[in-house]
């Protein structure tokens, strides 16, 4: 009978985004809407051919087939938004590999640099936190993943708003609001997967056998709950027309701007920064095989981010039209971060006290250990640039882009790819990962790679700055805008240079985990293993 | 008054106070006498239940190491 009702409602699906297709008002609009309706018509025609097939209950094991696409997606997605940064980097430094004429515009930097950081952070580090989190609530909760298939909706339909909001990208569909550039029908529909998310999430919290609801999914669940809050908030739009993708915003200027900057932050503190920090709270521990450092610090370290990091928004509006007192109130919460963020920091590293040799020996370890070292970088970076004088220098120059990197490929790159080294091997039940040694390679790869970026935006970033306030004795600027580009040149080719290494690090870690599954031998715990689903 | 003036005086004078005492709160539920034994306990959760979910009728597996 359910089946019934989900060919029905598929098929429906499928013929209003005919419809709307049929109707369309602009070229991104008619894409999204012929992409909508092809995936309506494969989940149809799956649903289709395992109508009234019985399954089998398996209430005694783990669901692990959507993590195992999980992790397969976060490979993916990450090798890809890796590709499009590399891209667009040469693109800044050499400029003719915008390909103007040929792609008369659809390929231009302004084009691709959202579909990078969307691909990164959304697509890469969103499939890691939805795929990590349901393994790791599974495990600390002793208990199925609640919701049946609930999951693979999650799954799918999170893949579902990654391609609409890219190839609406590169059509010219964006509401042009930072981290939050998809339009109206897109916003929709990823706010009803991610109820569904925190539907299964909190489900299985509820069905847990655990007394204790263990920390990694506090950090888990303030993510899941605040992103839907900010989503809404943020993206509150009135479609021109059903059959366009335009929409206007319903705040206007100062408003608009600081509910733009309160979700762009916290998009960082609670995708990027709590998120991840459940997955520390999780893969540290078990590949350092030991409890984590302090319980009761971690208790700490959970409330005091998520009642702090809630108020730094404001530090990307410094001296503009906010108020005085806005923009101190989100000076003053930004330092203040700085202790839970520590506090975090040495939560995770002190995990390996008595275990300091596994740094040596492990170069999984390693990962997730350089990781929490960027961790710390950059959240001692951020609050320092959140004070007004010293962001006067460095707001609008590459210093603000090579601290976002030193955050997410030191801290959220490193994190992942230790948790993917970690997960393969127990998710295709196999004897330990095919090389170490390609493992080493990675981590040396990323991390000079991580390097190379980050000195190279600080130099270029400071010089910048410093360009642009230069005044001669009568007062005028002394340079012009194209100076300082033309000065930055050799800054951005080492940025580049830098960014080859990270992708090509990616590249073997890919290598190294299809041969994970592909080569080695299946374990000796075979009677432990996961079933095949 | 209006409603911005209103909200701004609540915010920082109630609220304000409502949220750090709550803040202090959980700081002191932490250490609370006691806290020690309960949270080396559940520190151990994440190795407890790697391969499979606790068996139907059973309320976790607290101290005993679980189903491993």
């Amino acid at each position: 009978m359910w089946d019934y009702l989900k060919l029905a409602a598929l098929g429906a699906i499928a013929v209003v985004a005919a419809i709307a297709a049929n109707y369309a008002r602009d070229l991104a609009y008619m894409v999204n809407a012929l992409t909508v309706m092809l995936a309506a018509a494969i989940t149809f025609v799956w649903v289709l051919r395992r109508i009234d097939t019985p399954r089998p209950q398996v209430a005694n094991e783990y669901l692990d087939g959507v993590v195992r696409a999980g992790v397969i997606a976060t490979a993916f997605w990450g090798v890809v938004g890796f590709l499009v940064g590399v891209t667009v980097a040469f693109q800044l430094a050499f400029p003719a590999l915008n390909l103007s004429e040929l792609a008369q515009g659809y390929l231009n930097f302004g084009k691709l640099r959202p579909l990078h950081t969307s691909a990164v952070i959304f697509a890469f580090g969103g499939n890691a936190l939805i795929m990590s989190s349901f393994y790791v609530v599974q495990r600390t909760s002793a208990a199925r993943l609640w919701g049946g298939n609930l999951a693979w909706f999650v799954f799918w339909g999170y893949q579902l708003v990654i391609v609409l909001a890219a190839t609406g990208y590169i059509l010219g569909a964006t509401q042009s609001k930072e981290y939050a550039e998809p339009e109206w029908y897109v916003d929709w529909w990823l706010t009803i997967v991610w109820v569904a998310y925190l539907a299964v999430f909190l489900g299985t919290i509820i069905k847990r056998k655990e007394p204790h609801i263990y920390v990694a999914n506090w950090f888990y669940l303030s993510f899941i709950v605040t992103i839907a809050m900010l989503h809404v908030v943020n993206n509150l739009a009135i479609p021109v027309s059903v059959f366009g993708s335009k929409s206007v915003q319903v705040f206007a200027g100062v408003q608009d701007a600081m509910t733009q900057w309160w979700y762009g932050h916290n998009a960082v503190g609670f995708f990027l920064t709590a998120g991840f920090l459940g997955m520390m709270y999780y893969f540290v521990p078990k590949q350092a095989e030991r409890p984590v450092f302090s319980y009761k610090l971690s208790i700490i370290h959970f409330w005091a981010l998520i009642f702090l990091y809630i108020w730094a928004g404001p530090h990307h509006l410094h001296y503009t039209a906010l108020p005085e007192w806005a923009s101190t109130l989100g000076m003053v919460f930004s330092i203040i971060l700085w202790m839970p963020s520590w506090g975090g920091m040495i939560n995770g590293l002190m995990t390996l006290s008595g275990a300091w040799d596994k740094i040596r020996t492990d170069p999984v370890i390693r990962m997730m250990v350089i990781s929490i070292g960027f961790y710390g970088m950059s959240t001692f970076e951020g609050p320092m640039m959140s004070i007004k004088a010293v962001n006067s220098l460095s707001h609008y120059t590459d210093w603000t882009i090579g601290h976002v990197h030193s955050g997410a490929l030191g801290w959220n790159g490193m994190i992942t790819f230790g948790a993917l080294y970690f997960l393969v091997p127990r998710l295709w039940n196999r004897a330990g990962l095919y090389s170490l040694k390609l493992v080493s390679w990675h981590f040396w790869l990323a991390t000079i790679g991580i390097v190379l970026y980050a000195a190279s935006m600080w130099v270029t970033g400071i010089m910048e700055g410093l360009m642009w306030r230069e005044v001669d004795a009568n007062g005028f600027l002394v340079n012009a805008f194209a100076d300082t580009v033309a000065a930055k040149f050799p800054m951005y080719v080492v940025r580049g240079l830098g960014g080859v290494m990270y992708l090509a690090g990616a590249v073997i870690m890919v290598y190294n985990l299809w041969a994970t599954v592909a080569k080695q031998p299946a374990s000796a715990a075979a009677s432990a293993a996961v079933p095949a689903e | 008054m209006d409603i911005y003036s209103l909200f701004r005086e609540f915010a920082d004078s109630w609220a304000l106070l409502a949220l750090v005492l709550v803040f202090a709160g959980v700081v002191i539920w932490a250490f609370r006498p006691g806290s020690r034994k309960v949270h080396d306990d559940v520190a151990n959760i994440p190795f407890r239940h790697e391969d499979r979910p606790a068996p139907a009728g059973t309320t976790g597996a607290r101290g005993q190491g679980g189903a491993r």
